[in-house]
């Protein structure tokens, strides 16, 4: 509960404005707190005479000494390991240097062929293979079961996963069942000079950054979203281990079951994992405006990206949309074209490298996170531009 | 089928607006309302209870307020709805909040099927929903853009994917975490807003729920937000100025170098 | 609550959709479904029947804010109301317990038949007609301008039963559309309202049990009165909606449209135009809802109130419609806006259910009677 020192409090109301939810308010001259509080702490920052605090009593804790070594769950379907794998063992490979322990990949799956050299390849220190028919598919239970029991067998601090449909679907089990703490779609990790892994992600669609550690549990876990963190340049001359392991049969037994796969080719682009996007919006008009935007990413090689106008206006599928209700995503270069940059879209692109906005009005929002901006009409710009690039690209 | 659907109260996107000046957000006038991923969980309720019959009953964890949330679930369709709600609760991370919400769920419901939103828009971390269905031992799907059928307990269904979808069977009792594609929410009806206008959402307290105090809150979290600041601002941006040529020019040159040159 | 929903319902679901509907002309189903569901076309239909008993008042709120959004769907919507109403006020029992909860629920949508080639506003030249056969009535004839044709499966159809007598010898019946002998003709094309089905119906021999008729033989024309009396103030609530948003529209544009370096809702002429258009618009409301208080509450008494409303709001909303055009300039003339349509939509409202002059007719003999 929310402490407020009645003495030091000076009335100022700082907190009372500050309150996301409305949840305290002066009353003669000292803070009140009422039963909206949710403990968010933003009072405690804000409060001038630190007259606020939220006491934490000590956990009970479990002896952190018994739990080392930094895991980084391999993702493997369809025969492909996720570009995101190894993005986390380059960045899992820091952590583990500056903690002095093994950094080890745990790969599920019913063949694992050679990725575990792979996975050696890119920074593991030892490689965990579960092989057994029941994880030819993913499923939650399956996967679930092998991890968790893995992870109670060897002990990890940190276990690392990526926050992909696959990893923000089962490692939350696995951390619930594990009885800690879980961080999703951390966007910088550090480990502390304390041991603790400090795991920083966006909170409030982007528009805040959160740091949460877990002091007093392990293991210390975190999903991490793709492209954030840099591959680790593959170094075939590393050797490491690769320890087989096995789960029992009933563990690996699923209450679900995968009847079929499909992949979608085309039109559901994996736009996460893009490098560039060509995104249209509301200023395209028509669907055969949007065809230019189609166009452009066909020649640069791109994938297309929309905002919710451009997809309720039905120029193109669902899958496109990026922002809040739609991918997020982190690429290299992102082309908005036509759109005006409502929060709920900047949300979903921000993060790419560089953003480069063409709108016909000067004061679209979408120019206060470009790092180019073109005020100017997208028929007018976009046709030579496409000549333009077709010619450089030699197409 | 007796079906739960668990809902959260969230700031509403459309309102919340960035502070140009501190880069913070700023929630002046802004409205509350249900996580928008809940509403196609609820929608998904009301629908499969209209075809297959039985009971809907829609939870919310939160402050008093969030019982308005709850009226707008009976509107739309719910039998009963209940509001876990007490000061002990506050501060809770995802895994204290599926601790809590368990214990709500197995106080007042013996669900067949569990639904909540894919991820609430506040915090977006997908993670109650399987946590829930760990503590309900309970198998889970998440992000469900469909659900074909329920028969002889087994429900057939399609899970979206980064590259596609699978197409699933899994065995009740289970709880599903859905994305937008499943539905379109319906409206409230004129009767619904009635019935809601005189029903009382009842609220469950820590003593209610039999809940462990230590597993609850800020107490029961194993995760600590130690830091909370600003994301970087972006470095000055250039506008390209010029004639439509010029401008054409400076663009493809930005676009190959960052891009295509690369 | 009525107002909060169809307000709800008309942002989030009607505006967005109206343009496309009045390009392509289709029938708004999805719309009309969506009403449905949320309780829409209980509204009107008494508690007893499986509705929930709302009054002239409770259905004008709705269509008010249905019609701020777009008068073809509210029109689509409230041609149910308006077949309903000649069960509602004039039907047996049977009939009433048969059909209402259906039109209720909004599984069946009610559409209701008056117009022919010769008869409009003179009803009188009504020459559909129906003949007894054993247990059943044998209709022959054509209908004109049927809002909801083909789209309705209940139609409150008027014949003549009995020629000879005149306007005491027409009898209102309810037609299914799946009875033989009936048939709907092809979409018009109108100038507004094009999302509403508006089309012939067809009776070859029709044959329908005897049960189907509404109210005594005979009292055809007092069912229609009745239900036209009843049903106005609907459509007074589709002016004053109309007037609303073509208001809503021109006044947002005006503050936006900057010429000689300021907004033009700056300039006197401007501010004139849009005072005069909230005064008519605030002003037909008023008397909407107090006609429509006043007939629910004093039902033998209506036709001159729902007459007056019916007037005024719709006169108003062709005239505040076109001066939102004429705000709006040559933008208000393209269809990327929707003053145009508005404008076109308003045309119907001085026309359909009684045109304005038989309108004033209407209140003239009213006035005529009142000081004997």
């Amino acid at each position: 509960m929310l402490q407020i020192d009645k003495d030091a409090c000076i009335g100022c109301g700082l907190c009372e404005e500050n309150c996301p939810f409305d949840a305290i308010s002066v009353e003669d001259g000292k803070a009140q707190v009422n039963d909206n509080c949710t403990l968010c702490g933003t009072c405690v920052d804000v409060c001038e005479v630190e007259a606020l605090s939220i006491p934490r009593e000590e956990g009970a804790g479990i002896d952190l000494s018994q739990w080392a070594g930094i895991w980084v769950y391999a993702e493997y379907r369809q025969g492909k390991l996720a570009q995101v794998s190894q993005e986390l063992l380059g960045i899992g490979r820091d952590l583990a240097d500056k903690r002095g322990v093994p950094l080890s990949a745990v790969l599920l799956c019913a063949d694992s062929g050679d990725v575990p050299q792979e996975l050696i390849a890119a920074g593991a220190d030892q490689v965990y293979v579960v092989e057994d028919d029941a994880l030819s598919h993913f499923n939650d239970e399956s996967y679930g079961a092998a991890l968790e029991d893995l992870a109670r067998k060897h002990r990890p601090e940190v276990i690392l996963a990526g926050a992909t449909a696959i990893g923000r679907s089962f490692i939350p089990r696995v951390a619930t069942s594990l009885n800690t703490g879980l961080t999703a779609d951390c966007t910088q990790l550090a480990m502390g000079d304390d041991g603790h892994l400090h795991q920083t992600r966006p909170a409030f669609g982007g528009n805040i950054m959160a740091t949460i550690m877990c002091p007093n549990h392990r293991p210390q876990m975190a999903t991490v979203r793709p492209m954030v963190f840099p591959a680790s340049a593959p170094d075939q001359s590393r050797s490491g281990e690769v320890i087989t392991e096995s789960v029992s049969a009933k563990r690996l037994k699923s209450r679900t079951r995968v009847v079929e796969t499909v992949i979608s080719a085309g039109e559901e682009v994996n736009l996460a994992e893009a490098e560039v996007v060509v995104a249209g919006g509301r200023g395209l008009e028509t669907d055969q405006g949007f065809d230019l935007i189609k166009e452009l990413a066909d020649t640069m090689g791109a994938a297309v990206g929309a905002s919710r106008a451009a997809v309720d206006s039905g120029w193109v599928g669902y899958p496109h949309q990026v922002g809040q209700t739609g991918k997020t995503v982190a690429s290299k270069l992102y082309v908005a074209c036509g759109i005006s940059g409502a929060i709920q879209h900047v949300i979903g692109m921000k993060s790419s490298e560089t953003i480069v906005a063409i709108n016909r009005d000067k004061n679209a929002p979408i120019f206060d996170v470009a790092d180019y901006g073109v005020v100017g009409d997208v028929f007018d710009l976009l046709p030579p531009l496409l000549e333009k690039l077709k010619e450089r690209s030699g197409k | 089928m007796n079906i739960v659907v668990c809902i959260k109260q969230v700031p509403d996107a459309k309102d919340v607006r960035l502070d140009p000046e501190t880069n913070t957000l700023s929630r002046e006038g802004v409205k509350s309302v249900i996580n928008p991923y809940d509403r196609h969980a609820l929608e998904e309720g009301v629908r499969l209870k209209e075809e297959y019959g039985g009971s809907l009953t829609v939870l919310s964890m939160g402050p008093p307020q969030a019982a308005a949330i709850l009226s707008e679930a009976i509107s739309c369709g719910a039998d009963e709805a209940y509001l876990v709600s007490d000061r002990a609760f506050a501060g809770a991370d995802t895994l204290a909040t599926t601790y809590t919400l368990a214990q709500a769920v197995a106080k007042v419901a013996n669900p067949d099927l569990v639904l909540c939103g894919k991820q609430a828009t506040d915090g977006d971390t997908a993670q109650v929903g399987p946590g829930l269905a760990v503590r309900l031992d309970m198998p889970f799907v998440t992000c469900v853009k469909k659900v074909h059928t329920v028969s002889d307990g087994v429900l057939t269904l399609e899970r979206m994917m980064d590259d596609g979808y699978d197409v699933l069977e899994v065995d009740l009792p289970a709880l599903l975490t859905v994305v937008k594609e499943i539905n379109t929410p319906r409206f409230p009806s004129l009767r619904g807003l009635k019935r809601a206008k005189d029903y009382q959402v009842a609220s469950l307290t820590a003593a209610d729920i039999e809940a462990d105090e230590s597993q609850l809150g800020l107490g029961g979290s194993p995760t600590q937000v130690v830091k909370v600041f600003p994301p970087e601002k972006k470095g000055e941006r250039t506008m390209i100025e010029g004639s439509v040529t010029e401008q054409v020019d400076k663009l493809a040159e930005i676009i190959f170098e960052a891009a295509l040159g690369s | 609550m009525i107002v909060d929903l169809a307000k709800q319902i008309t942002d989030e679901m009607i505006i967005p959709n109206r343009a496309r509907y009045d390009e392509t002309e289709d029938y708004p189903l999805e719309i009309v479904e969506t009403l449905a569901k949320s309780d829409f076309f209980a509204l009107f239909v008494p508690e007893e029947y499986g509705g929930l008993g709302g009054g002239c008042l409770e259905t004008a709120l709705a269509l008010e804010q249905f019609g701020r959004g777009c008068v073809g769907i509210a029109t689509a919507y409230a041609a149910s109301a308006l077949g309903a109403y000649p069960i509602i006020v004039g039907g047996s029992k049977e009939l009433k317990e048969h059909y209402l909860p259906l039109i209720a629920t909004g599984e069946k949508r009610a559409a209701f038949a008056l117009t022919e080639a010769n008869a409009g506003s003179d009803a009188s030249g009504i020459q559909t007609t129906a003949v007894e056969d054993g247990d059943h009535w044998v209709l022959n004839g054509t209908k004109q301008w049927i809002t909801n044709g083909g789209q309705a499966h209940i139609y409150t159809v008027i014949a003549m039963t009995d020629p000879h007598k005149g306007p005491r010898g027409a009898t209102m019946f309810v037609v299914e559309s799946d009875d033989p002998g009936f048939s709907a003709g092809p979409k018009e094309k109108k100038l507004g309202i094009r999302t509403s089905a508006t089309t012939e119906l067809i009776f070859k021999d029709c044959r329908i049990p005897k049960s189907r008729m509404i109210g005594r033989r005979g009292a055809g024309f007092i069912t229609v009165m009745k239900t036209l009396d009843k049903s106005r103030p609907g459509i007074a609530s589709l002016g004053v909606g109309l007037s609303q948003g073509a208001l809503d529209e021109a006044t947002v544009y005006a503050k936006q449209r900057v010429q000689f370096g300021k907004p033009i809702i700056s300039f006197q002429a401007v501010q004139h135009m849009l005072a005069d258009m909230a005064i008519q618009t605030e002003a037909s409301r008023a008397l909407v809802y107090v006609a429509a208080k006043h007939i629910d509450a004093h039902p033998k008494d209506m036709s001159k109130a729902s007459a007056m409303c019916k007037v005024m709001a719709t006169d108003t909303a062709m005239k505040v419609a076109t001066d939102a055009v004429q705000v709006m300039g040559g933008y208000g003339y393209m269809r990327e806006y929707p003053v145009e349509k508005m404008m076109r939509d308003a045309k119907i409202l001085q026309i359909y259910e009684g045109t304005n002059q038989i309108q004033r007719n209407v209140i003239g003999q009213e006035l005529n009677k009142e000081y004997n």
